[in-house]
C-alpha cells in the first residue's frame, strides 16, 4: 500500500496505465497470500491436531473434532505426565550421544575439508567424491557390517579393562551411548566436510598466502585465520547435525534395539514403542511425539536460518 | 627417528610453495602440501572410508555368503556365490518391494519438485510474512520420521482421524476412506505425508534458486506482454533446472533408504501394497534372520545410489562446481 502511494504520488495521480499496473501486481500479491496461508494451515494441521489432542480428556478426546481446542474444563495434563515418565529418561540418552557426536562430525569435517582445500593435489577431486557420495550412503547397505562390528569390538570389555565402569559417573549404559556417537561421528563427517569445503573455498586465498609468507605453519593458518572465520559455519553444521543425529532412527535400532533407557536407548526408539503398544492411546501418543520433538523444535525455531542454509547444501 | 624430526621441522616452519621445486628428494616431498596437511585430511578419512566403503565391501562379501539363522558367516572363497542375487529374481516380495521403491522413486520425486516449485513461487510473491511462512513449510523436515509418523497415524485414523472427520464435516462422507489400512491406497497415503515432510526442503532449495534471477528477466518478460504464468513457464522455470536435479537427486536417494517413517507406522511389515526395499532389507535381516539376503538387497540399494549420484556429480564436476 505504503509503496503504491508513494510512487503514485511521485508520478502524478492521473497515470491510469501506472494505476492498472499495480492493481494487477496487487492481486497477485493477495491471491499468493490467500493461497500461502490456506497451505500453511493444512501444513500445521497435524501438529495441531496433535496438540489439542495431548491437552485433551479421555471424554473430550471421544466428544470432540481433532482440531477443535478443549474448553478450560476439558484440558489436563495426564498425557503429557504419561508421555514424560515413559520417555524422559531416554530423552537424556539421546542428547547424551547427539551433542558429542555432533561436535566431533562437525570437527573432522573441518579438518578434513581444510586439509583437502589446501591441497594442490590430483587426487583431490576424486576423494572429495568418496564424500559426496558416503552423504547419499543407503543405510540398509552396511547395516550389516556395522552390527557385526560392534559385535566383534567388544566394548564393553575395552572399557572393564580401562577401568572405566568404577568412575563416579560411569554407567552401564555408556557402552551403548559410546558406540552411537562413535557411529554417528563416522557417518557424519561427510556431510560436514562438504558443507566446511563449500564455505572454506569461499574464503580469499590471499589472506592464507600472506599468512604463509610470514611463515606460518599449516596448524597456525587453522588455528588463527581458518578457525575464526569458520565460526558462523560451525553454527550451520552443529545444528543440521544436530537435528540428523537426534532425530535418527534405524542406526539406534539395530545398534540398541529395545527401548530400555538403561541400555542406551533414544527417545525415537521409546517413541516408536509407545506407538506400536497394544492399547494404542492416542492422547499419550501426541504427547510423546511432542516432548520427542520439542529440542529439534527448540533448534529449529531458535535456529532456523542456520538450518535453512545446512539444508541448502 | 629422523624422518620423523624431519616432518616436525617441516610443519613447524612453514614455506610457500615456490620453495620446493628448488629442493630435491625426499625433503622436498615432505615438505609438500600433500604431506603437511596430511594430520588434518587423514584421520577424517580414514574413519570415514572405514565406516562407509569398509562397510560397503563387507557388505558385498556377506551377500555372497549363505549366512542365517544363527551360524557364523563362512568367509572362504569355496563358498561365494551370487546365489542371493538370483534369489531376488525369483522372489515376489522383492518384485513387490521393488515395484513401489520405483513408484515412490518417480511418482513421489515429481510431486515433491511440483508441490516445492509451487510453494517456493508463493512465497516468493509475498510481499510480508516470508520468513515466517518458509518456517512452517520447512518445519516438517525438521522432525524425526518417528514423529511425523505418528502424527500422520493419527491424521489418516479412519474413525477418529483429522482427515476423515473433516471430509465428513464437509459432507464429503465418500472421501472419508481407510487411508492406511485399503492396500490400493497405502502407497498414495505415504506419498501424502512424506510429500508434506520433504516438500518443504523442494522450496527452500527452489527459493534460494528464484533469488539468484535478476529482476530486469521478470521486466523483460512483462514487456514482452507475458502474463504471471507465461512468465513463470517461459522465463523463470526453465533458469531452476539445476536446482531441479539437486532436490530430485536427494528425494531419489531418500526414497530408496527411507525406514523410519514406514517402520513407526507399520512395523518392519507394510504388506505387499506398501513394501519398499529399505524396509524389507530390515526385516529379512534382522527380522528373518536371513543376513546374507538382506545384505545382498542392501548392496542393491547402494548400486541404486550410486547410479542415482553419480550421473549427478559427473554433471557437477562438468560444470566446474564439484
Amino acid at each position: 500500500m505504503k509503496l503504491t502511494t508513494t510512487v503514485k504520488n511521485a508520478v502524478g495521480w492521473n497515470d491510469t496505465d501506472l494505476n492498472e499496473r499495480f492493481e494487477q501486481v496487487q492481486r497477485k500479491h493477495v491471491i499468493a497470500t490467500i493461497l500461502t496461508v490456506a497451505l500453511a494451515v493444512f501444513w500445521v494441521s497435524p501438529l495441531w491436531g496433535g496438540i489439542t489432542t495431548a491437552f485433551k480428556t479421555q471424554s473430550a478426546f471421544i466428544s470432540t473434532l481433532p482440531l477443535t481446542p478443549p474448553t478450560v474444563d476439558q484440558v489436563t495434563l495426564n498425557a503429557w505426565a504419561v508421555a514424560w515418565e515413559t520417555l524422559s529418561p531416554t530423552l537424556w540418552n539421546s542428547l547424551i550421544f547427539t551433542i558429542p557426536a555432533m561436535v566431533f562430525s562437525a570437527v573432522l569435517g573441518s579438518f578434513a575439508a581444510y586439509g583437502l582445500s589446501m591441497v594442490n593435489w590430483r587426487g583431490q577431486v576424486a576423494l572429495m567424491t568418496a564424500f559426496i557420495l558416503a552423504i547419499f550412503l543407503p543405510k540398509q547397505g552396511i547395516l550389516l557390517p556395522l552390527s557385526r562390528f560392534w559385535n566383534t569390538v567388544d566394548l564393553e570389555g575395552i572399557l572393564t579393562s580401562l577401568g572405566y565402569f568404577s568412575l563416579p559417573f560411569a554407567d552401564p549404559s555408556h557402552t551403548n551411548l559410546i558406540i552411537l556417537i562413535i557411529t554417528h561421528s563416522a557417518y557424519g563427517i561427510s556431510i560436514a566436510t562438504l558443507l566446511f569445503r563449500g564455505y572454506y573455498l569461499t574464503i580469499n586465498h590471499d589472506i592464507v598466502e600472506a599468512a604463509r609468507i610470514d611463515g606460518a605453519g599449516i596448524y597456525a593458518i587453522y588455528r588463527h585465520i581458518i578457525l575464526p572465520l569458520s565460526y558462523p559455519m560451525f553454527m550451520v553444521v552443529f545444528i543440521f547435525q544436530f537435528t540428523q543425529i537426534y532425530n535418527e532412527f534405524l542406526y539406534a535400532l539395530i545398534l540398541v534395539g529395545g527401548s530400555d533407557p538403561s541400555a542406551g536407548a533414544p527417545v525415537t526408539l521409546a517413541l516408536a514403542e509407545l506407538n506400536s503398544g497394544f492399547s494404542q492411546n492416542w492422547n499419550n501418543q501426541m504427547a510423546g511425539a511432542f516432548i520427542t520433538a520439542i529440542p529439534t523444535l527448540i533448534v529449529y525455531i531458535a535456529f532456523g536460518e542456520q538450518f535453512a542454509k545446512g539444508v541448502e547444501y | 627417528m629422523s624422518a620423523i624430526n624431519k616432518i616436525k621441522s617441516t610443519l613447524e616452519n612453514g614455506s610457500s610453495p615456490e620453495e620446493h621445486s628448488k629442493e630435491g628428494g625426499i625433503r622436498s616431498y615432505l615438505r609438500s602440501d600433500f604431506i603437511r596437511s596430511m594430520p588434518f585430511w587423514l584421520p577424517p578419512t580414514l574413519l570415514m572410508g572405514l565406516f562407509v566403503y569398509g562397510g560397503i565391501l563387507w557388505n558385498f562379501v556377506i551377500s555372497l555368503t549363505d549366512f542365517s539363522g544363527v551360524v557364523r558367516p563362512e568367509y572362504a572363497l569355496s563358498n561365494f556365490d551370487f546365489e542371493m542375487y538370483t534369489r531376488m529374481l525369483g522372489d515376489p516380495s522383492f518384485h513387490d518391494a521393488a515395484r513401489n521403491t520405483i513408484i515412490l522413486l518417480v511418482v513421489f520425486t515429481l510431486l515433491c519438485l511440483l508441490v516445492g516449485l509451487l510453494l517456493a513461487i508463493l512465497v516468493d510473491n509475498l510481499l510480508k510474512w516470508q520468513s515466517i511462512l518458509r518456517t512452517v513449510f520447512l518445519l516438517p523436515f525438521a522432525l524425526s520420521f518417528v514423529v511425523t509418523g505418528v502424527f500422520w497415524q493419527w491424521m489418516y485414523n479412519p474413525e477418529i482421524g483429522t482427515i476423515n472427520t473433516m471430509f465428513n464435516l464437509l459432507g464429503l462422507d465418500v472421501l472419508a476412506l481407510n487411508w492406511l489400512g485399503n492396500p490400493s491406497l497405502r502407497l498414495g497415503a505415504v506419498m501424502f505425508a512424506l510429500i508434506w515432510q520433504y516438500g518443504g526442503y523442494a522450496m527452500i532449495i527452489y527459493l534460494a534458486s528464484l533469488r539468484t534471477i535478476p529482476q530486469e528477466h521478470y521486466e523483460a518478460a512483462k514487456v514482452d506482454g507475458a502474463g504471471f504464468f507465461v512468465t513463470y513457464w517461459k522465463v523463470i522455470i526453465p533458469q531452476l533446472s539445476s536446482a531441479s536435479v539437486s532436490i530430485a537427486v536427494v528425494i531419489m536417494v531418500f526414497s530408496l533408504k527411507a525406514f523410519a517413517w514406514l517402520y513407526t507406522v507399520f512395523g518392519s511389515n507394510p504388506g505387499p501394497a506398501a513394501d519398499i526395499l529399505g524396509v524389507m532389507m530390515y526385516r529379512v535381516a534382522f527380522s528373518a534372520n536371513q543376513w546374507a539376503y538382506g545384505a545382498a538387497i542392501g548392496s542393491v540399494l547402494f548400486v541404486g545410489t550410486v547410479m542415482i549420484v553419480a550421473p549427478y556429480l559427473y554433471y557437477q564436476y562438468k560444470r566446474g562446481e564439484l
